[in-house]
């Protein structure tokens, strides 16, 4: 099911969208929302692969396999959600399918408290696909990240499925970097990051991506990207590290807390 | 424009970038692994699991089928993925081609010369095309899953016209028209 939120943003995006073509597609995929939802459908055949984000509080003690329940749990969740199994095993060469849709690929966090927070977001390849890292320098500076998503975007072009929400992780190491891009994501479409300057470079970064023209599936328009979400971190003397993950219009997760 | 699958080919001269079409009549699905083993068939001088003299293939693989329905979600995957294998297809027959996304030059230059189409249809809006299409058949590569090739008798299944034999691009007439001015003078 699509989020309040990503809908609210398409059916804004239809009202503003200049090509009439542009204005269709979003139509459609307003439309697609609907009927995935009356006959409980997935939105799109690209069920994804599960990547499942925990949060545990400290004072949580969990008896049994943690990791064998959340692989319980995506198989379970594909296989009676009639969900399509989209894994395959040895990815260079045989590519076998796993044929429930395991393993997740899972990121667990201890934070303070006694809660459990567990989001799944099924990721479609389409958009991960196109996703991109740059060990930037620092003299590359606040441009060079500008730079690089509107290159990441415009190479992307139609194969993303565009209105895409663009997460942009900036600072900490490689692999710290694509997490915070991934993670802010989850984020409610639009809802800017609280510090000022962060949610400027966002504005400025989405301003961009939305002159490339490319719009709603890469027909043309201005709708190319409806938010762009960033998460900051600090990084080495050395290095800039920046990271676009991008989610194409069919953006989906959901969250839980016990 | 209503149109008929397999499509004549005085109809393809007729199709030009951003015609609008519904397209009725048979389509087979059929994604990369699938490609693959479509390829190295031909590699081995083998005969392919159907006649592929003018068809239509739609680069698809559904979620599952819910009892009581026709097919899952069914939207289409990107094409650029099959531009290695594309080429070689259409010189075996293939005219027709419906996904998501550009083509490669090669691509675009094979649809040219042997006056084949490429439409675009909605990325991501699964659910609303599985309404086009009506009946579902496996006709080989039972084993992969999700990407088997199917053959899909659709009525109606809209889409859009993005390569033509006359060489002309939707994306890239697209992108031109709401371009604001460049980035930078490179």
């Amino acid at each position: 099911m699509l989020g309040d939120d990503v809908l609210a943003a398409l059916k804004q995006a239809r009202k503003t969208e200049e090509s009439p073509l542009g204005r269709e597609v979003l139509s459609q995929l307003i439309d697609n929302a609907k009927i995935a939802q009356e006959e409980r459908l997935p939105l799109c055949q690209d069920c994804g692969t599960a990547v499942v984000f925990l949060e545990i509080g400290q004072e949580v003690h969990i008896n049994g396999d943690l990791n064998a329940a959340i692989e319980d749990g995506v198989r379970r969740g594909y296989t009676q959600g009639y969900l399509r199994k989209s894994m395959v095993n040895k990815p260079f060469s045989t590519r076998i399918n796993t044929k429930d849709n395991t393993p997740p690929v899972t990121h667990i966090e201890i934070v303070t408290g006694d809660r459990l927070k567990i989001t799944v977001m099924p990721k479609g390849a389409g958009a991960e696909n196109m996703s991109k890292l740059a060990m930037l320098k620092p003299s590359d500076g606040r441009q060079g990240i500008i730079d690089l998503v509107v290159r990441t975007i415009e190479e992307a072009g139609g194969n993303a499925c565009p209105p895409l929400i663009i997460g942009l992780g900036i600072g900490g190491t490689a692999e710290k970097a694509m997490l915070l891009a991934k993670k802010a994501l989850l984020r409610k479409v639009a809802e800017p990051n609280p510090d000022p300057e962060v949610a400027k470079l966002e504005t400025e970064v989405l301003a961009q991506v939305n002159a490339l023209g490319i719009g709603p599936l890469g027909f043309g328009g201005r709708t190319t990207a409806l938010a762009v979400h960033a998460e900051v971190m600090p990084a080495h003397i050395g290095s800039l590290p920046v990271a676009v993950n991008l989610q194409c219009h069919s953006a989906r997760h959901k969250e839980t807390v016990l | 424009m209503h149109i008929t699958s397999p499509i004549d080919a005085e109809i393809i001269e007729k199709l030009t970038v951003g015609t609008r079409v519904l397209i009725s009549g048979v389509v087979y699905a059929a994604r990369d692994a699938a490609h693959h083993r479509l390829i190295q068939a031909l590699d081995r001088g083998e005969g392919l699991p159907f006649d592929l003299m003018g068809q239509t293939l739609y680069y698809m693989g559904p979620s599952p089928t819910k009892p009581g329905q026709v097919i899952g979600s069914a939207g289409p995957t990107t094409s650029r993925r099959m531009d290695i294998y594309t080429p070689r297809l259409i010189t075996a027959g293939l005219r027709a081609m419906i996904g998501k996304g550009n083509r490669s030059p090669g691509v675009k230059e094979t649809i040219k010369r042997y006056k084949a189409v490429y439409f675009a249809t909605i990325g991501g809006a699964g659910a609303l095309l599985s309404k086009s299409i009506k009946q579902v058949e496996v006709i080989a590569y039972e084993d992969l899953g999700a990407e088997a090739i199917l053959r899909l008798d659709v009525e109606s299944f809209p889409a859009i016209v993005a390569n033509d034999i006359y060489g002309q691009d939707l994306f890239e007439q697209g992108k031109g028209k709401y371009q604001r001015g460049k980035r930078n003078e490179d």
